[in-house]
């Protein structure tokens, strides 16, 4: 057993110590959120904030998850109580399928937190390693732009 | 995500105006062929099919054409309201599921709003027709009386609602198509940027997607695939990995071996120790690679064909002649979540949800492979990560049916890992194009010709004969593969977009069908037309140059169709085109245009580009496009596709080729297949052209072609060398600048 506490809650897990965090949010925590991509740290599909910091969930063990408070893309918002950089992505519609949204959405999170008011490279440079197929970065990098002004 | 909902709750009787689900009308031997209908009407001649409306306010659309990504369900909701005069909320729509939606085949080809969209305006306007009587019949005032406010009909002070007709109107019947559409002018919703409908549950964590499908008692599968293609198992270690925590089922069919455990880790791990323990028997199948490849291809066996000839005997005999060979690798889809489907298995009924392109197909093939009747599979579809066109999403559909046939009706989720997607995925084809033209004295183009060497772009289930998914070919009893075939023109596959729309006096196309696949190919979005814009598009520029001509004069010279000349224009002077401007050794911009298919959108492109002559590493920096789609339904969904072609464009151009030996794809992850970063990603514009009163011009594949050749262009004119063979990576244009 693994105590985790996730979005504000603990949970008791019954996985294995090494199980990567992401199974274990996905499939006992039922969090659609966090995706797998590609199980490598390559992707950011996975991605999530462990103790405030942007984590890939697909290459963090959970034991070593353990000690911190997680926060998933579910912990952000809901449908009817938008996070701003929720509410900014569906207003710049930032994306096709949306499949990267979460680990863009969550990398902008702990970016904004650091510096609330950051220049467009730097929000290029917080995530030029997370991957978009249907190339919808410049809808994406809007709408981290208008969640800071939101927020500021 | 819950599982939706069943036929029986759909269809149940007495709240509904859709009383049963129905078919088309079976035609009796010797009767005539039905009259055409719009779009994919013709195909799904049933009101019913398309619609219902609910006592409780509700409207639902069916449709054949499924989600993904691109915003269909939005646009085919904003043309139902429009057409029925509701309110958008009260649509719900349900995409490709066997059981309930109409047969439409793939969602490909940048179709769906002009067959799906086609329809449902066509069957919503006739819908309309039949409430709005039934409503004056009942009120007793003539239906020309009666006006529709989010389905409430008044007149001289009284109203019904369509929800109140549902004993009155009767939807089952075949459309006559007779209703006649509102005109532009009266729309409501089309032509607005309506938010789609699909992103507020993903932008949160809703469950949006195949992998979110979760279902009592579900296990995880996962696949161990060959190590190379043709690759025989010979053995492997079963009795470890049973003993494995969780593991359920390890099923092995011939050289198919898949496992199912408790826990998705647990399948993983399973996997891991499968690879290990298991033996193969490979041999080197695979092509030459680099430029041998072309070579290769250019002398494999080929079924030839004329694609287009034109001769005038008036024309001049050309002063200058210009030839050039251009080339593109194999290249995949690389979707960001690799595949995966559910599956499940109850009395010999087997019900699978399915982010394929079509559920139809899929069905068929399916029960080929399991030889039961279609009847008894159920496909339902369920969103994934972008595809751009056919990649393991039905494959791994037959994976999980036959992993959760060993799991004793427990249903099986099973998601492809990286390297699966990345070596089993079908490419898109590698490609030669090889062009020769001719210019009079004057500088016009007098003759023009295009070859192409292609392997089949359409490999997806729904042939005649044989099995198009993958696992079929590993059983013991193994599945033949159908008989490689590409579409046929007027849309094509290789030879997709190789006749020019310039009018030139001579020219004559001809294509290399390559059906011997020494990789296995199938459609990546524009099929062969990414590849023959490209080459079309730098050869034009290749001739403007001998001509002494601007690239967009010498393009509009050559035009006559005025939609055509006109993005040319659009884009030109949004972008502040120079006429002869000159590159500078480092920075550079590129023209290109096409049609797409000859026949659906147009788009005009401008692109900017850097060069650093250091390590050769290009950047587009801006990009400029101008688009001509007919009447736009949501002018945002097509700036979002034609930016997002643009970008995608820009990585498969720049960036992207599967690697391989001849024996193994080595392409196994993101560091194998680079592509486009933020850090590289252009600031496009885009220009829409709107034409309300013109038919509907798919967008979705208008901007990959004109974008690899406005690059190609670019570098051509930042640094007076031209690039023909894709992609341009820093060591290609190093090499081609010392």
């Amino acid at each position: 057993m693994t105590t985790i506490t996730v979005n504000g809650r603990q949970h008791e897990v019954a996985a294995s110590p090494d199980t990567p965090l992401l199974y274990v949010l996905r499939n006992d925590l039922e969090l659609n959120g966090p995706k797998f991509g590609c199980g490598l740290a390559q992707c950011g599909a996975c991605t999530v904030l462990i103790d405030g910091k942007a984590a890939r969930s697909c290459s963090v063990p959970v034991s070593a998850a353990a000690k911190s408070p997680i926060t998933t893309l579910e912990g952000l918002g809901t449908i009817d109580k938008l996070h701003p950089l929720q509410r900014a992505f569906i207003e710049e519609q930032a994306c096709q399928c949306g499949y990267c949204s979460n680990g863009m959405i969550m990398a902008a999170k702990a970016l904004l937190d650091g510096n609330p008011r950051p220049s467009e490279g730097e929000i290029k440079q917080a995530l030029n390693e997370h991957l978009c197929r249907c190339a919808s970065h410049n809808r994406i990098v809007r709408a981290v732009q208008r969640a800071a002004k939101e927020m500021a | 995500m819950k599982p939706s909902l069943s036929r029986r709750d759909f269809l149940k009787t007495g709240s509904a105006l859709v009383i049963s689900f129905s078919l088309a009308p079976e035609l009796a031997f010797g009767q005539a062929k039905p009259a055409p209908l719009p779009g994919s009407l013709g195909t799904n001649r049933m009101l019913d099919s398309w619609l219902r409306v609910d006592a409780d306010g509700s409207v639902t659309l069916f449709t054949g054409k499924i989600e993904l990504g691109q915003g269909i369900g939005t646009a085919l909701t904003q043309i139902a309201a429009d057409e029925l005069d509701v309110d958008l909320k009260r649509i719900r729509i349900v995409h490709g599921d066997t059981a309930l939606t109409p047969n439409e085949g793939q969602t490909a080809g940048s179709q769906s709003v002009e067959n799906s969209g086609t329809a449902v305006r066509f069957a919503c306007a006739e819908a309309r027709d039949i409430l709005v009587n039934a409503a004056a019949a009942r009120l007793g005032v003539a239906a020309s009386a009666l006006s529709v406010s989010d389905g409430t009909c008044t007149a001289g002070g009284k109203s019904i609602a369509y929800w109140d007709l549902v004993a009155d109107a009767n939807l089952k019947r075949e459309a006559s198509a007779k209703i006649k559409p509102k005109s532009a002018s009266e729309h409501k919703w089309v032509g607005k940027s309506v938010l789609r409908r699909d992103i507020p549950k993903k932008m949160t964590g809703g469950a949006a997607y195949v992998q979110d499908v979760r279902l009592p008692g579900m296990v995880f599968g996962r696949v161990v695939r060959p190590p190379s293609p043709g690759a025989q198992l010979v053995s492997f270690d079963e009795a470890a990995v049973k003993r494995m925590p969780g593991v359920i089922a390890v099923v092995r069919d011939g050289s198919f071996l898949g496992v199912a455990a408790e826990r998705e880790e647990q399948a993983i791990r399973a996997r891991e120790l499968l690879k290990k323990s298991a033996r193969w028997n490979e041999s080197a199948s695979l092509p030459p690679s680099g430029d041998g490849l072309y070579e290769h291809l250019m002398k494999s066996r080929s079924a030839d064909s004329v694609v287009s000839e034109k001769t005038s005997a008036s024309a001049a005999a050309p002063a200058k002649t210009l030839n050039a060979t251009y080339t593109r690798p194999f290249q995949a889809h690389g979707s960001i979540g690799p595949s995966c489907a559910v599956a499940q298995w109850r009395e010999g009924k087997l019900t699978v949800w399915t982010h394929s392109q079509g559920v139809f197909p899929l069905r068929g093939d399916l029960a080929k492979a399991f030889a039961i009747e279609p009847a008894n599979i159920h496909c339902i579809h369920a969103e994934s990560a972008g595809c751009y066109g056919h990649n393991g999403a039905d494959d791994v559909a037959l994976d999980a049916a036959l992993v959760a046939r060993a799991t004793g009706g427990r249903p099986v989720k099973l998601q492809w890992m990286r390297d699966d997607e990345f070596q089993w995925e079908p490419y898109g084809s590698a490609m030669v194009m090889k062009l020769s033209g001719g210019l009079d004295a004057q500088g016009n183009v007098v003759g023009w010709t295009h070859e192409v060497w292609t392997h089949p772009h359409n490999n997806r289930p729904g042939a005649l004969d044989g099995v198009n998914l993958l696992a079929s070919w590993h059983l013991e009893k193994p599945s033949k593969a159908p008989t490689p075939a590409d579409p046929p023109l007027p849309t094509g596959g290789g030879e997709r977009n190789s006749i020019p729309l310039y009018d030139f006096p001579n020219q004559k196309v001809v294509k290399h069908f390559l059906p011997e696949m020494t990789m296995r190919t199938s459609a990546l979005r524009t099929l062969g037309g990414y590849s023959n814009v490209f080459a079309l598009e730098s050869f034009i520029d290749e001739l403007a140059l001998a001509a002494g001509a601007d690239p967009v004069e010498f393009r509009l010279r050559h035009l006559r169709d005025p939609r055509a000349k006109a993005v040319i224009e659009a884009a030109a002077q949004r972008a502040g085109w120079q006429p002869n401007a000159k590159g500078d050794g480092a920075h550079g911009r590129g023209f290109a245009f096409s049609k797409y298919k000859n026949l659906a959108c147009y788009v005009a492109m401008v692109a900017d580009v850097e060069v650093d002559r250091a390590s050769g590493k290009v950047r587009v920096t801006r990009a400029v496009a101008a688009v001509d789609a007919g009447q736009i339904v949501n002018p945002d969904g097509v700036v979002n596709q034609i930016e997002g072609g643009i970008i995608q464009s820009a990585s498969w151009t720049l960036l992207e080729a599967v690697r391989y030996d001849r024996t193994r794809v080595t392409t196994r992850s993101w560091a194998d297949y680079p592509i486009i970063h933020f850090g590289d990603v252009p600031q496009v514009e885009v220009v829409l052209l709107d034409r309300p009163e013109e038919r509907f011009l798919g967008v979705g594949e208008g901007s990959q072609g004109p974008a690899a050749a406005a690059i190609a262009n670019a570098i051509a004119h930042a640094t007076g060398k031209r690039l023909r063979a894709l992609p341009f990576t820093p060591e290609r244009v190093k090499q081609a600048l010392v």
